[in-house]
């Protein structure tokens, strides 16, 4: 295993980040960390990225400890930040070559390396263009041409397509998933949108520093099991008493949506609404998504 | 892991940056020469007030020339540093050398007006300042990174220049002499820092020295021991690994 977190716990002061986080990443796959805001998923790629030491348990990425032996992790990991990393003054290749420098890459070594990065990334027509000109899609490629360039194991990604419009972000999962299937590069991304997390091969869900679920995205999806049926209505209580007296099933209240998961809830919702004239402002119903897996496990949703 | 090669590519960093912002450089020259021009002419003294606008120049250049740390933080670009195998040695150094360059050239500028102030220098005398003048605005840019490294916002930083080294420069005989001064100033003028670096250029300009001021060698040696300890406190500062911090 490529990753291995072992009991990993995290504490800042008295709040606990982590709490006895334990998984293993495969090489080769892309790997996601899904999870709201606050919960844990910043302090996790901290630690993998040696930014910061854990407080209890072990880390280790590419067969070392990111604790013990920061340097050989640093060596083996690409890192690219949600906030930008690039120098704004220099251009798109003095970035990159001096990015190469600090990795002790030097000479036709680098100027190639370079060069694979930028056609890879397809920036070589942006390779002169000064980093404040370039768009936020074009600046996260650069980004990831300048994680890329000691050729690593592991890239780790923190929100990568925060700040991304629609066009940029199916852009970026393609290049992520061609440097998945052709150079066999590990990706672990942090991320809290649904989107992103659909196209990684497992997940992990995290929640209050603990984890919730794990597998791949259809695997979790399979936990929720038929229709997800979302129901508005005028008074909750009263539907959710009648719904459970007639269909033998629970409804979730959600605000003011009775929320259920059925087997056959292509018939269920004819039946309702006929059974319940009137007393239904809406009726949607969808395929299972990551948003219930989490909330099935949670209660909270993760946007 | 090589030490000099991430310690020439953040020195040429600082070159380029520093060269794609015109106004900057621009400023860089302006104000010391200003200053120097309205004091020296209300003393009607150009010759006596030029050494201590010489080392103001590169004290402050060399200061605030580490205020990029703090850019650099906000930016992002020294994270990725920091994630980096270099040794941080290798980056406290190509970033005091990038930073500390910048700060002698706006020093140099300065000295470029030197035939203009009546002192008599000799071209050794020259050379020399050349050389003392790396050595102070290495010193000072180390006091920079040092205060920078702990600062996340540039006004904390204006504020610490303001309280700390202004005053300090006031006191340092740029501004009036040893034998001007009363007693207890004396020795504030003597346990002052600054003192031995606007010292090392007054001699070394001929400027009037007055009795009881401190020899040539006694104003090195503080100043370069000073930028020695500076230097490694710095790299102290950026080995020391986070445990914590916010969330």
């Amino acid at each position: 295993m490529i990753v291995s977190v072992e009991n990993l716990t995290h504490r800042y002061g008295s709040r606990t980040a982590l709490n006895g986080l334990s998984f293993e990443v495969a090489e080769g796959s892309v790997f996601g960390l899904l999870g709201p805001n606050g919960g844990g998923k910043s302090t996790l790629f901290r630690i993998l990225a040696t930014m910061m030491s854990p407080t209890e348990g072990r880390v280790s990425v590419a067969g070392y400890d990111v604790d013990r032996d920061p340097d050989e992790v640093r060596r083996h990991i690409g890192v690219v930040f949600q906030t930008q990393s690039l120098d704004k003054k220099l251009t798109v290749e003095e970035n990159l070559r001096a990015q190469g420098h600090l990795y002790g890459l030097r000479g036709g070594n680098l100027t190639a390396r370079v060069d694979n990065a930028l056609t890879r990334l397809s920036l070589t027509e942006r390779r002169g263009d000064i980093v404040d000109t370039l768009s936020g899609g074009l600046r996260r490629r650069v980004e990831i041409a300048k994680a890329l360039l000691h050729h690593p194991r592991v890239l780790l990604m923190d929100e990568p397509s925060t700040g991304l419009d629609p066009g940029a972000r199916r852009e970026l999962a393609d290049h992520i998933a061609e440097l998945r299937d052709t150079e066999g590069v590990t990706v672990l991304i942090t991320t809290h949108i649904l989107d992103e997390a659909d196209r990684c091969d497992r997940l992990l869900l995290l929640h209050e520093g603990r984890k919730v679920a794990e597998g791949s995205p259809a695997e979790l999806k399979a936990r929720v099991g038929g229709l997800v049926v979302a129901l508005e209505v005028n008074d909750p209580d009263v539907m959710t008493r009648q719904i459970q007296e007639k269909f033998g099933v629970t409804p979730q209240v959600v605000g003011e949506t009775l929320r259920l998961e059925i087997e056959n809830g292509h018939r269920f919702v004819t039946e309702v609404v006929e059974a319940f004239p009137g007393a239904i402002q809406s009726v949607a119903f969808h395929k299972p998504t990551l948003e219930d897996v989490f909330l099935d496990e949670t209660g909270a949703t993760i946007s | 892991m090589k030490f000099w090669l991430p310690v020439w590519t953040l020195w040429q960093r600082e070159m380029i940056r520093f060269w794609r912002e015109k106004t900057r450089v621009l400023g860089f020259v302006a104000s010391p020469l200003i200053f120097w021009l309205v004091i020296g002419s209300g003393f009607g003294d150009l010759a006596f007030f030029y050494p201590g606008a010489l080392t103001l120049t590169v004290m402050f250049s060399a200061v605030f020339s580490t205020m990029t740390l703090i850019e650099d933080r906000k930016e992002g670009f020294l994270l990725s540093m920091l994630v980096s195998p270099a040794p941080r040695g290798a980056m406290v150094l190509g970033k005091l050398l990038g930073s500390s360059t910048l700060a002698w050239l706006q020093a140099l500028a300065v000295l470029a007006f030197l035939p203009f102030t009546g002192l008599e220098v000799t071209a050794p005398g020259v050379a020399a300042t050349v050389g003392v003048l790396y050595l102070i605005s290495f010193t000072f840019t180390a006091l920079g990174f040092l205060i920078a490294w702990n600062m996340d916002s540039a006004q904390g930083f204006h504020a610490v220049m303001n309280l700390v080294l202004f005053p300090l420069w006031m006191v340092s005989g740029a501004l009036f002499g040893f034998s001007s001064a009363h007693g207890w100033m004396q020795w504030v003028m003597r346990i002052n820092p600054l003192t031995y670096a606007t010292v090392a250029i007054r001699r070394l300009l001929a400027a009037e020295v007055e009795a009881g001021t401190p020899s040539m060698t006694v104003s090195l040696a503080v100043t370069a021991a000073c930028g020695l300890l500076l230097w490694a406190a710095s790299t102290a500062a950026a080995r020391r690994k986070s445990s914590g911090g916010s969330a």
